[in-house]
């Protein structure tokens, strides 16, 4: 791995009274693939929608690909433009079809032509292996089919990095394997830097090159998946290691 | 565990005083960016004369004490409240002979009380209903009079205790028609489902002032010669039909939201039609569309103010008259401040009401 | 093992006493049911017949056909009290289809701007917007139309009017304003309006196709500002910018020129505007916000610019949510017209009643003001489905 990608100084958000992110001090690396876990409201999800400015933080510094996230409508556009993102609800268009949906971006944002659009769409459903579904509407999807278009949807855009916020914790049992078969060819295609809150240890065991628990709104530990999940190091890692892998 | 693993190894700290409290409140919601900027100034110049103006108007230049002339000195300036304590009475309680108006102001209050009951939730069930229609006669007893009390007769009703009792009346008559004509759209008899859908389409499309001329001029001439009904009758009834429609259409609401599932373990269970519907559906569809109701209800107590066009006394009605008087003739404005405030309590207080029993109930929110 | 049945044994079926079959029950509860109906109807008709009969009531529907001789105080169309009352009825129906489209583009205007007051992230503003809204809500519409007409009419004479714009007077006889007089280039400006909108049409074809094409977005608010405002602008310059207006002047006692809006139809279209534009406002706002802030979030984590997410993604749902309740809205505003029998507007339900009074023909007269009003609901009901179910969306 090479030359940080994001780079997250003193990071510190409050909602409201509520100090939800506290002194994040983050590194990514182009290629890194991180997996972000941690106990409900510890501010993971938080975390990662600071990078593409879903959220606002107060106080420090976040830089994505040389470009300083602030106020600043052009440098947002930039960033989102480098940045996709996958949500828990997978937020698909319910208006358009599923072709629509992925052409949607590259069309409006990159300015492409039509046909180009299309092209490029066509093959990244293919890529999540439903080409047969891009002309129907995504209430006609299960919820796997439609996380895979969301996935799908970013990837057109031709990101530099992929965020995913709990992609599979939506989603009935049976339908957590073909969204995480996805992302984990994703990872093996390799190039792809890639930042994934997600409870789903196997997957993060894997092909994440760095776990990163977080408690109460700061970092508590950061290791590889080995010794991240043999050997935890905080006394807190520990006890939710053992809650999460019980069963 | 060790007490190391509780101890937050970065305490929480207090967000930058430019983020929180007045100041921070301030920054986001009324100065964020230059064109929010412009806009609450602007709005706050507009807010500033509104309010100044209704506070001058209604208090500070008001005329509380003197003659008609002061009054019409200040003309325009402030509002007359010497026309409004001289007839008062009048407003509130139309027509109704002066030395019983104290049985209007009781029914006011009755009416008061049992809105303010409705709201506990505790205190819902059967016994609630037979309160209100137990009420109702006491309320009838009262303006009508008979058993100990002096007859006032109807012609002589009006002011808010009419008022609310054509829309109390209207909602409480309309309520068992509107079951029926809800249960009626949704059956599979064809020729049951027709009826029901003509009546409820029919009153649906039609104005409500349309329906009370029909009641109003039509009704006498429905029935034989030598029956005569009672001017006020007459409204009530055209009321309670016209409500009963769109009850109807809020109770189909309700009995759409009971999930199939529970129609059939009913009927597997092997309950008949009807005990299927009172003892398992409408208490799961009342309870859904109590909002819609409660919503259809506000909407009659603006409309009881169309009996107006009938001559009825109601409030409207005698706030409009109330001042013809020459002397109080210039301050008409200041009777319909009085009439619009007193609906404005009545029907804010009961959208609130009804907001609090939405979310106690945790359903949606529709208005006509 | 397999069993066989002979064709004998298939068609036995138990013999169910008819009080008990459930069809036969159904049939008879709506025998029953239509019996009680039609006996009810009859017995009202008949009684009506009866007392139409003593009280010397003429029926059926040759009143229409009569001298009215009555007077109307607007009418769309010519009107004399020498006219029929069918003449007169009608005049009323324009009457009302006048104040309610004027109505229901002032309260889609105002509930728009309001609503989207409401959702404004500007405290002041937002709480303003609910002050609007609640105050106008909960107070009786007629009491409001009351409130406007006699504020209107209490207005000085147009000796001391109040001059709200030049050229615009406020009296209490209505209000005053200036009449353009026809000129021959307004032809040709209607005409190019036309063609400035077909060229739009054209225009937006040509740059969506552009756009797939070659990815170039093409600007479209403004050129189609240009075509459509702009061509009738530029003929009307070229023609050497002819604008005589009718100014209202104060010739003695009142107003010589100009046109003027009655006080009845002024109060009419405040009243009704305001009231509606309140409810309209709260349709708009839920709406809006029911489009799940998600939708908003995916779009804006593509990159698109926020014009753009409330253009491709937000307004397309938002509409879908909207347009029921707002028709219904338009309905409650075009039924509350009838309001305008108490300040004295010449509606529908005005002109109607009068003819009811004068002919005593009640069951004719209102059976057509209901008619009418069914009509239009009707109509606006037959719209509203096509219209869900045009744009569904589209599920398993």
């Amino acid at each position: 791995m090479s030359q940080p990608i994001i780079t997250m100084n003193k990071v510190n958000k409050w909602y409201g009274e509520f100090h939800v992110l506290r002194d994040i001090e983050l590194s990514v690396s182009k290629g890194e693939r991180i997996v972000v876990c941690g106990p409900s409201g510890s501010g993971k999800s938080t975390l990662i929608r600071c990078i593409n400015r879903l959220e606002e933080h107060q106080a420090g510094s976040i830089k994505v690909d040389g470009i300083e996230l602030t106020d600043d409508v052009k440098n947002i556009e930039q960033i989102r433009r480098e940045v996709g993102m996958v949500f828990q609800h997978f937020n698909l268009f319910p208006h358009l079809t599923v072709l629509e949906n992925c052409c949607l971006g590259p069309i409006w944002v990159r300015k492409m032509p039509r046909a180009e659009a299309e092209e490029i769409a066509m093959k990244y459903l293919k890529r999540v292996r439903i080409p047969e579904q891009a002309n129907k509407y995504p209430g006609q999807l299960s919820g796997g089919q439609q996380q895979r278009v969301a996935i799908a949807r970013s990837l057109c855009m031709n990101p530099k990095i992929m965020l995913f916020d709990e992609p599979t914790s939506a989603l009935d049992p049976e339908m957590v394997k073909e969204v995480l078969d996805v992302m984990i060819g994703l990872a093996e295609d390799g190039g792809m830097t890639m930042l994934c809150v997600t409870h789903e240890m196997g997957f993060a065991r894997s092909v994440a090159h760095r776990v990163i628990f977080m408690d109460r709104g700061q970092i508590i530990e950061q290791n590889d998946p080995e010794t991240f999940f043999h050997n935890p190091q905080n006394e807190r890692t520990k006890l939710f290691l053992s809650q999460i892998l019980a069963h | 565990m060790t007490a190391a693993a509780d101890a937050d190894l970065i305490p929480a700290r207090r967000p930058p005083s430019s983020e929180t409290g007045a100041v921070g409140w301030i920054r986001h919601n009324l100065f964020s960016g230059w064109f929010n900027t412009i806009v609450t100034i602007i709005a706050a110049f507009v807010a500033y004369k509104v309010i100044v103006g209704a506070l001058s108007y209604t208090i500070f230049n008001a005329v509380w004490t003197g003659t008609p002339q002061t009054c019409q000195d200040m003309l325009g300036k402030g509002a007359c409240w010497l026309a409004v304590e001289d007839r008062y009475r009048f407003i509130l309680f139309g027509p109704f002979d002066y030395d019983q108006q104290w049985r209007g102001g009781l029914v006011i209050a009755l009416f008061c009380v049992m809105v303010a009951l409705s709201a506990i939730r505790r205190l819902w069930g059967r016994n609630l209903i037979i309160a209100w229609v137990a009420m109702l006669a006491v309320v009838l007893w009262l303006m009508h009079g008979g058993l100990g009390l002096k007859v006032v007769d109807t012609s002589k009703w009006g002011g808010l205790p009419l008022t609310l009792l054509l829309a109390f009346a209207g909602i409480i008559f309309a309520f068992p028609l509107g079951i029926v004509l809800a249960l009626g759209r949704r059956s599979n008899m064809p020729a049951i489902k027709a009826l029901c859908v003509a009546y409820i389409e029919l009153i649906r499309g039609v104005p409500l002032i349309s329906v009370l001329f029909m009641a109003s001029v039509m009704f006498p001439l429905f029935l034989p010669e030598n029956i005569t009904i009672d001017k006020v009758l007459r409204a009530q009834v055209g009321i309670i039909l016209f409500t009963a429609a769109y009850t109807a259409e809020a109770i189909r609401g309700g009995l759409q939201a009971v999930p199939k599932g529970q129609y059939e373990a009913a009927d597997a269970l092997g309950l008949g039609y009807w005990r299927k519907m009172s003892l398992i559906v409408l208490p799961q569809a009342l309870k859904i569309s109590i909002p819609s109701i409660v919503n259809n209800f506000i909407s009659t107590l603006k409309d009881t103010s169309l009996v107006t066009i009938i001559a009825l006394y109601d409030l409207l009605n005698t706030s409009k008259i109330a001042f013809n008087e020459p002397q109080w003739r210039s301050f008409f404005f200041d009777g319909f401040l009085v009439a619009g405030l007193i609906y404005f309590v009545f029907c804010f207080s009961i959208s609130r009401i009804s907001i609090k029993i939405e979310r106690v109930l945790d359903v949606g929110h529709k208005r006509r | 093992m397999a069993t066989s049945h002979d064709s004998a044994s298939l068609t036995v079926k138990p013999t169910v006493p008819w009080y008990r079959d459930r069809n036969a029950r159904a049939i008879a509860f709506q025998i029953i049911a239509l019996s009680a109906v039609i006996l009810l109807g009859w017995y009202l008709v008949s009684n009506t017949m009866h007392n139409m009969a003593t009280r010397n009531i003429a029926t059926g529907w040759g009143f229409l056909g009569l001298e009215a001789g009555f007077g109307i105080s607007e009418h769309v169309i010519s009107y004399t009290p020498a006219d029929t009352y069918g003449r007169a009825i009608v005049v009323g129906f324009l009457n009302t289809i006048k104040v309610a489209v004027i109505g229901i583009i002032l309260a889609t205007i105002i509930g728009v701007v309001v609503g989207l007051a409401r959702l404004s992230s500007n405290w002041l503003v937002a709480r303003m917007a609910t002050v609007y809204v609640e105050a106008l809500r909960n107070v009786p519409l007629l009491l409001q139309l009351i409130i406007w007409y006699g504020l209107i009419i209490a207005m000085p004479g147009p000796r001391q009017a109040v001059q709200m714009m030049p050229g615009v007077f406020l009296t209490g006889r209505g209000v005053y304003y200036p009449s353009i007089e026809s000129e021959p280039v307004h032809t040709w400006m209607a005409v190019l309006f036309v063609v400035g909108i077909l060229l739009t049409w054209a225009y937006s074809r040509w740059a969506k196709r552009r756009q797939d094409e070659t990815g170039k977005a093409a600007p479209l608010l403004l050129p189609a500002i240009g075509f459509i405002i702009g061509l009738p602008l530029l003929i009307w310059l070229i023609a050497g910018a002819p604008l005589t207006l009718g100014l209202p002047e104060l010739k003695g006692f009142n107003f010589a020129g100009g046109s003027v809006l009655s006080p009845e139809f002024a109060a009419m279209v405040v009243g009704l505007s305001t009231y509606t534009g309140a409810f309209i406002a709260e349709v708009v706002r839920s709406g809006i916000q029911a489009v799940s802030h998600g939708q908003s979030e995916a779009a804006r984590a593509l990159g698109l610019r926020p014009m753009l997410v409330t253009r491709l993604v937000v307004f397309p749902q938002s509409l879908r949510v909207i347009v029921p309740p707002l028709t219904s809205q338009y309905l409650n505003l075009t039924k509350n017209s009838s309001l305008a029998v108490a300040i004295g507007y010449p509606d529908l339900v005005s002109t109607g009643n009068t003819a009811l009074n004068q002919t005593g023909q009640a069951v004719e007269c209102i059976a057509i003001i209901m008619g009418v009003y069914l009509a239009i609901s009707l109509a606006i009901s037959l719209f509203m489905n096509w219209y869900n179910k045009h744009i569904a969306l589209v599920e398993r």
